[in-house]
Order: structure tokens, then sequence, then C-alpha cells
């Protein structure tokens, strides 16, 4: 009898083994996580063992000066997917945080966000969410705003369906040799002043890099370096909410600028991104075109600098039946695109500065200020040159 | 002579009253005990969960929603407190705070049911859920959480939190206590400080002026009350703004945690923009519903205020923290609020 019974438990265990794992909350190490962030103190360091942990609510952490360290961004794994309370993953408002090599998984809301804090590192560490790139996924993977002081080195971001690695309203950013794939935004930097984008990669994203400046927030962003980057085969297919800002760039975007001031991008490899490997715009040709701005809202570009990139392919296919028609009628149906896609939008006489130094790249006026009736290849405007930004340093913690 | 032996009588049962349960509030100054009972500032008496240490239950003209729980105030501090400029309460080091988070109930579960406020919870009818504390130390106020047994013997103090199942009304749902942390979500409401304060507890909230100041809560200063968004009397304007200050406006400030959002919810936002009207969203995720703009005029179900609202998935639903359901007559009233607005966003 009792062989029979044995045998039967070895059944149930394989068909067990087949079925969709479910999320049964680690209640136990839940609270002995909470447990610790709610106790830290500067200088600790909170240890997130091998292993996937399933959680049911988000984690927090106030104190100040903490590292959160597991074994790997492979091996240490928080996962998200039972999570029922909680509007991210691992919500951080204290200064001078380190965190590195765990992961954050299929997190409700944003994965990892860091509020108002100066001194964030993030290094090592994968927010992903597993399974298809859906709009159902949480927003933003890495999510520090109104940060100062900010690292973010060596991550992994996929399947955001916002941005995968986003850094808003701060300043002193540097986001390096990191990787955002299957996001609707590979790497967003928005309203942030002095930021450094170097040594990443973006790929499968809808937009691969962008540098954006919204309205309506205390501060606009300026000065911002994107360099040595690979940015290729942006070209998924848009699936962020409707409504949000990312929901308007057109799949197969490589590197775009929307109402921004002071961006130097140089020196990366930008190909292949079906739409057009660069795009500069005005908030005018986004989604929030009506919106109401304040009056201290600047929409216009202005003196963005493109030089001394590898551009080549995409423009092929570009995303949207306007943009469609527009690459058709002028470049024929098996023609693209040129490199560099420009909006068109100018306050009123005044040169934005828009300046191409590039000598294999054209520019493609878009004319969207005047409903596209005169949409043209207009490069000599563009052969300018702006002065180099500088390095970003940021302060020890 | 009869009546002075009648006092002496009195006297005699206050004092062996007295003697089983101190009347007086327990401070202590460090560390947090492990059990509400030790703190004395709600007790048990037969078959109640009353004030005791000198604590003075008080309501709120405008209460926070959260998942429809009915809560019990109380207040003790050891002086009289000013009213500061803002409303605020400027209350001394000694000060304890409670809420007891509780529901009527009968043999199906809890009862969704308007809070009629009160001076004790009738355990017989009433489910009691969680008791927290705001203590003013010597640092600055400490958030304490305590969680009560389902005997509702003991309620023992859980920092990180709890999930507590509830059916309320014949609906299931996650009842969640926040871990410690989480309590600064709301009572830190200013980013450049994070120092924690009472949000309640404070002159413009009191629903009974002249109760706080006779029994010594606070001194007689002048200050603006804040109107009760439930009172059909009040314009739908004074209201739907009362109703988002509390529920919204301790992230949603010009200093809050979520001035990042550029949304400003608190009464003392001026502009249509902060307050939403045809303003995008900045970092909505999943919390656009669709909608482009915070707020739509006459488009309720085109605006993401109303939307977040109403949601109650953790991706998207507002307030982020404090609810797993939706507050149907709160999100009634700004869809109403903003049905009656002229004008368009193009």
């Amino acid at each position: 009898m009792r062989k029979y019974l044995i045998v039967g438990t070895a059944l149930c265990l394989a068909a067990c083994s087949q079925a969709e794992p479910e999320a049964i909350t680690d209640t136990a190490y839940q609270d002995t996580l909470q447990l610790a962030l709610l106790d830290a103190q500067p200088g600790d360091v909170i240890t997130i063992p091998a292993g996937t942990h399933s959680l049911d609510r988000g984690l927090s952490l106030t104190a100040e000066g903490v590292t959160i360290r597991g074994e790997g961004m492979d091996q240490s794994i928080l996962s998200f997917k039972g999570q029922i309370a909680g509007a991210e993953g691992l919500l951080i408002t204290g200064d001078n945080v380190v965190l590195e090599n765990f992961a954050v998984e299929d997190a409700k809301g944003d994965a990892i966000k860091i509020n108002d804090t100066d001194g964030v590192t993030i290094r090592g560490v994968r927010v992903e969410w597993t399974g298809e790139a859906k709009t159902e996924n949480g927003a933003y993977g890495l999510y520090p705003v109104q940060t100062t002081n900010v690292l973010i080195e060596g991550v992994v971001a996929i399947g955001a369906s916002d941005a995968g690695i986003y850094v808003g309203q701060s300043k002193g950013v540097i986001v390096r040799n990191s990787r955002a794939e299957r996001n609707v935004a590979g790497i967003e930097i928005e309203n942030t002043q002095d930021a450094d984008v170097y040594g990443n990669v973006a790929t499968d994203n809808t937009g691969g890099i962008l540098v954006f400046n919204m309205p309506g927030l205390t501060q606009p962003g300026a000065r911002v370096r994107v360099y040595d980057n690979d940015v290729y085969e942006n070209d998924r297919g848009n699936f962020g909410h409707p409504g949000t800002p990312v929901a308007s760039i057109p799949a197969g975007s490589g590197v775009v600028v929307n109402s921004h001031d002071d961006v130097e991008i140089f020196e990366n490899r930008i190909r292949d991104n079906r739409t057009a490997n660069i795009i500069i715009a005005s908030v005018y040709s986004s989604n929030f075109a009506d919106s109401s701005f304040s009056d201290t809202f600047d929409p216009y570009p202005d003196r963005i600098h493109v030089h001394s990139n590898t551009l080549s392919g995409g423009g092929h296919k570009p995303d949207g039946m306007e943009l469609k028609a527009a690459k058709t009628v002028k470049f024929g149906l098996t023609g693209r695109f040129p490199h560099v896609l420009w909006d068109g939008f100018v306050r009123g006489e005044d040169d934005p500065m828009i300046c191409i130094e590039e000598p294999e790249a054209e520019v493609f006026n878009a004319d969207l200020a005047n409903g596209s009736k005169n949409m043209r290849v207009e490069t000599e405007p563009h052969r300018c040159t702006l002065p180099r930004l500088a390095e970003v340093t940021l302060k020890d913690g | 002579m009869k009546r002075l032996a009648l006092i002496a009588a009195i006297g005699a049962f206050r004092l062996a009253a007295c003697s089983q349960a101190p009347d007086k509030i327990i401070f202590h100054e460090v560390s947090n005990p492990l059990t509400l009972a030790e703190w004395n500032v709600v007790s048990l008496d037969r078959g109640h969960l009353v004030t005791s240490g000198g604590s003075v239950a008080y309501d709120v003209s405008a209460p926070l929603f959260t998942d429809y729980a009915h809560k019990f105030r109380t207040v003790y501090t050891p002086d009289a407190a000013p009213i500061l400029a803002d409303g605020s309460l400027d209350f001394p080091v000694g000060t304890v705070i409670s809420k007891t988070f509780y529901y009527p109930e009968n043999a199906d579960g809890v009862v969704r049911s308007e809070d009629s406020g009160g001076d004790a919870i009738n355990l017989a009818t009433h489910r009691v859920i969680e008791t927290r504390l705001l203590v003013r130390r010597d640092s600055g106020w400490d958030p304490v959480s305590y969680v009560w047994n389902e005997g509702e013997t003991e309620a023992r103090l859980k920092r990180t939190g709890a999930v507590v199942p509830l059916t309320l009304s014949g609906m299931p749902f996650a009842y969640v206590v926040p871990n410690e942390n989480q309590c600064a979500g709301c009572h830190a409401s200013d980013m450049s400080t994070k120092a924690l304060h009472p949000l309640g507890a404070i002159a413009p909230q009191f629903r009974d002026r002249s109760k706080m100041v006779v029994e010594g809560v606070m001194r007689p200063d002048a200050f603006t009350a804040q109107a009760d968004y439930r009172d059909d009397e009040l314009s739908l304007d004074v209201r739907a703004r009362s109703y988002l200050a509390t529920n919204c406006a301790h992230c949603h400030n010009p200093v809050g945690p979520a001035d990042t959002s550029g949304l400003d919810l608190s009464l003392s936002a001026q502009s249509d923009l902060v307050l939403g009207r045809c303003k995008p969203p900045i970092a909505a995720g999943s919390g656009t519903g669709g909608h482009t703009f915070s707020i739509v005029p006459g488009d309720p179900d085109g605006s993401i205020l109303s939307y977040r609202m109403a949601s109650t998935d953790p991706g998207a639903m507002m307030p982020e923290l404090g609810r797993s359901i939706a507050h149907d007559e709160g999100v009634a009233l700004i869809r109403e609020w903003i049905a009656a607005m002229d004008g368009d966003c193009s």
C-alpha cells in the first residue's frame, strides 16, 4: 500500500512541475526584510540571499546611508508577481543609498522608486517584467525622481510599459554601461539638469534613449550628454498606456529629444531604427499639443548638438500613418528618412541652433508647424556647431 | 451629612477603580511596548473599547477614506496646544494620538456603513482591526502600529505591516496594515524635512472645537474649519476641494512626495493647471487609464483623476496607500465636480 502511495505522490509532483508556478508569498522573509529596512542605520548593509523571494506588498526604506546588496542580478530576486499593495516594489526616501546586485521582478507599479534624495547609487541591479512586453506591465523600472548625485551603472531594465531607466527632475546624473530592452522607452532623462548617459545598450525598445522636457514641473531640463551608446533596432510596437507622454513615441525611434535645451549627442553607434535614428521635436508634435502650459515653459528644443556619431540604416519603415505617408511621398516606397527627423517647430525667427555636424546625415524637416505643407530635406541650416558641454561630476556621498 | 457620605462613597469607588487601572496614560519616551495596553490611551471596559488615561475622543470634519473602516480617534496631551498659522497644533512632548480602525460586524463579515463617530466601540457588534499611534517624543513624531487579535483581547506591535482578509458586505478584500516606514508616506507631507506630523488632529479638522478647548487639547485660538465634504448644503467646489485636500494633499502639495507630478490638490492650490485641469500626466504609467489629462472639464469619464480614484490596481490607483477598495461616494463627488466644469482642453 505504502509503495502505491509513493508512486501516486511522484505522479503529482510531475504534474505540478508542469503547471504555472503560483506566487506564494514568503511572508516570513517579507517580514524579515522589511524589518531590516525599518531598523536600518547609516552604514548598514542589508543582504538579500540568493533565491527567488515572493512578496505581496511594496518594501520601503527611509533611512539614509544604507546599502541593499544581493548576490547577483540573476541570483537574488525579489518577485512581486503576487503584489496586492504598494505603488512600487521598493521605495527609497533616504539619502546616500546604494542598491546593488539584486533583481526586482514583476512589480505592479514601478519596480524601484527613489524620491527626493541626495546620493543614489544603483549598480548591477536588474528590473524586469517577465514574459511578454505588455501594457499591463509596471511603468518604470528604475525611477529616481527629484534626486541629486545619481549613479546608475551596469543595470538591466526589461519590459517596462513606460521607461526602463527613468531619471526625472534630478540634478547631477550618470547612467552608464547599462542595458535597456523591450521597454517602451529604454532610457529616459526628463526635466533633469546635468546628465551623462554613456556606454549603454538600448535595443528592442519603442524608443532607445529619450531626453524630454515636460510642462508643469518646477525644474526644466538642461545640459544632457548622450554619448558612446549603442542604440539599435528600437522597433518594438508602442505598448505604452494611452495618455502617457511615451505613448506618442513612434516605434523605431533611436535617440529622441523633446522640448529640451542643450543636448549633446555624440560618438554613439545608432543604427536600424525604423522611423529615424535621431528625432528632435517640440511638445507641439507630441500628444500634449493641447495642454495648458505654464507661462515659463519653453516648448522648443534649443542648442541640440549632434556630432561624431556612427549612423546607419533605419528610417525605412516609419511608424504611424502620417510618417509613413510622408516617407512615401518624399522618398518613395523603397526610400528612407534621413538620419535626423525634426518636426520644424520654431520660436518665431530665432535660430534654435539644432546643429547636426554629421557629414553623412541629412535632416528632414517634417514642417508640422505648417501642417506638413512644406516637408523638406533641409540640411544646410543645421550645419552649425556649438560649444561642448561639460562632463558631469558627482559629489561624493 | 448624608450627601457628604454619598460623595465620599463615590470618591472611594473612583479610587478603587483607579487602583485597578491608573487613569493616566503611560508615556514611553524611547521604545515602543509590545502591546497597546501598555500605553493606556484606550482600554477594554465591559465589552467596549474606550478612552483611558486622560485621552479625549474626537471626530474630524473631513475624514480620510480607508476601505470604509470606521475610526475611533483619541488625543492625549499634557498641555493644551497652541494653534499655528497653518491650523496645525503645536503639541508638546508627551502627546499621544491614537486611531483605531474598526467595522460594524455581522455573521457574514464586516459591514459597509456610514462612520457616525462616537466615544467608544462596542466590541459585541464591531470588529477592531488595528490601532495606530502617533507619539510626540523629543526627536519628533513617531508612528507605532498595533494589530488586534481576532478575539479582540489584545493589540500587538506590528512594525512590518500585515494583511487582514476581510469580507465587506459580501465583498472579500485584503485590508492592508501599513508598515512603519509607510506611515511617513502620508504623515511626512514635506519632503524637505521628511518629518512626520498629525493630519487629523489639527484645528481645522476638529468637529467639536469647544470640546477640544474645554478638555485642554488646544487653546482657543482662531482658525478656519475644514469643510465636511459629505455636507450637501455646501457648494460642490468646496466639498470636492475638501475631499481632495484630505485624501490627496498629504502627497499632492507643493513640497510633498507627489510634487514630482506637478499636481497640487491642497486647499492652498490656486491655479486650474496645478489642480489638474488640462494637465498632462508626468509619470502616471497605467494610472492614465488611457486618458490625456488629469481633468478634462465636463468629462469625468475622460479624466485621469477620477480614473485613478476608482481603480484598485496597485500600479494605477490613488491614493497609493491606505485602501484596497474604491470609495464610491468620493469618486461620485469628484466625478460630479468634474462634470460641472465648463470648457475643454483644446
